[in-house]
C-alpha cells in the first residue's frame, strides 16, 4: 500500500491554523469533509470520535509526529489526511515534545486488517528521518505532496 | 560469557489485530526489561521497544510473531510478553471507539 492510496492529497493542510490538539483534529476532519471524503458522515461527530480516542491514549508517538485515528461505522474505506504546523502542537506526546506533522486516519469498523495496513504504511514512512524532515520543512501543500510521492517511490 | 537468548512464537488472537493500543502495551512491557527484544513477522524484524516499529508489523488476527530476547532477563521478558499476547492484551476493547456519538 502506498501513502497516496490512502492520503487525500487535495485535503492536505500545509499550515494548520490552530496549535491546539482538538482544533487541529477538527481542522483536518473538516478538510476531508470539504473534499467529499467522509462518505456523507458528519464531520463534527467524526472529530469528536477521534478526540475521544486520543483522550484514551495519545497517538503522539514522539519525533514530532502524531497519528490520531478512529474506526467508525460511518466510514467504508480507510482515508487519511496530513496536516503540518510551523508552531508545534501539544499532543501529550510520549516524548513530551510538540508535534509538527499530523496524519489523521479514519477507518471502517468492519475491516480491521485494512486499518492495520493503512497504519503500517503511515508508520513505515514516518520511521524514515528524511520523510519526517521533508514534512517538517514543507511550507506548501505541493511540497507535502512531493514528499509523499518521493516516499512512495522509495518504498518501490 | 554469551548472553542468554530466549525466543518463542505467538499468535495474535485479538480480532482487531495488533493495532496501536495493544502495540503500546507490548512496547511498554518490553521496555520494562533490560534485554534487547525483537519481534519478527514474516520477513520483517523490528525493535519491540519502539512503537513506531511495532506498528509497522501490521499483525492481523491470526498472525504468528516470533519474539526474541537477548540479555540477563531474557527468559522473564519472553514469558511476560507471551502472557500479554495470550491474554489478548487485557483491556483492549473489541472496537476502537466505534460507538455512535451524538
Amino acid at each position: 500500500m502506498k501513502l497516496a492510496d490512502i492520503v487525500c492529497l487535495d485535503a492536505i493542510v500545509a499550515q494548520l491554523e490552530s496549535t491546539e490538539r482538538d482544533k487541529v483534529i477538527q481542522e483536518l476532519v473538516a478538510s476531508l469533509s470539504k473534499h467529499k471524503k467522509l462518505q456523507g458522515a458528519d464531520p463534527k461527530m467524526l472529530a469528536k470520535a477521534v478526540i475521544k480516542r486520543e483522550n484514551e491514549a495519545s497517538t503522539g508517538i514522539g519525533k514530532g509526529v502524531a497519528v490520531p485515528h478512529v474506526k467508525h461505522e460511518s466510514i467504508t474505506e480507510p482515508v487519511a489526511v496530513v496536516g503540518c504546523s510551523q508552531n508545534g502542537i501539544d499532543f501529550s506526546s510520549l516524548d513530551k515534545q510538540p508535534v509538527y506533522s499530523v496524519f489523521l486516519l479514519l477507518s471502517p469498523t468492519n475491516k480491521p486488517d485494512k486499518h492495520l495496513q493503512a497504519m503500517e504504511t503511515i508508520f513505515k514512512n514516518l520511521q524514515k528521518d528524511d520523510f519526517r524532515r521533508f514534512l517538517r520543512q514543507a511550507q506548501t501543500r505541493q511540497e507535502i505532496i512531493e514528499a509523499i510521492r518521493d516516499a512512495d517511490e522509495d518504498a518501490g | 560469557m554469551s548472553k542468554p537468548i530466549h525466543e518463542i512464537e505467538v499468535e495474535i488472537l485479538n480480532p482487531e489485530g495488533l493495532h496501536m493500543r495493544p502495540a503500546m502495551q507490548f512496547v511498554d512491557l518490553a521496555n520494562s526489561f533490560d534485554s534487547d527484544i525483537t519481534v519478527s513477522h514474516q520477513d520483517l524484524t523490528v525493535d519491540a521497544k519502539s512503537i513506531m516499529q511495532m506498528t509497522m508489523l501490521a499483525a492481523t488476527c491470526g498472525s504468528r510473531l516470533r519474539i526474541q530476547a537477548v540479555g540477563a532477563d531474557a527468559r522473564q521478558a519472553i514469558e511476560a510478553l507471551k502472557r500479554l499476547v495470550e491474554q489478548k492484551f487485557a483491556g483492549d476493547s473489541p472496537v476502537e471507539a466505534g460507538e455512535k456519538e451524538g
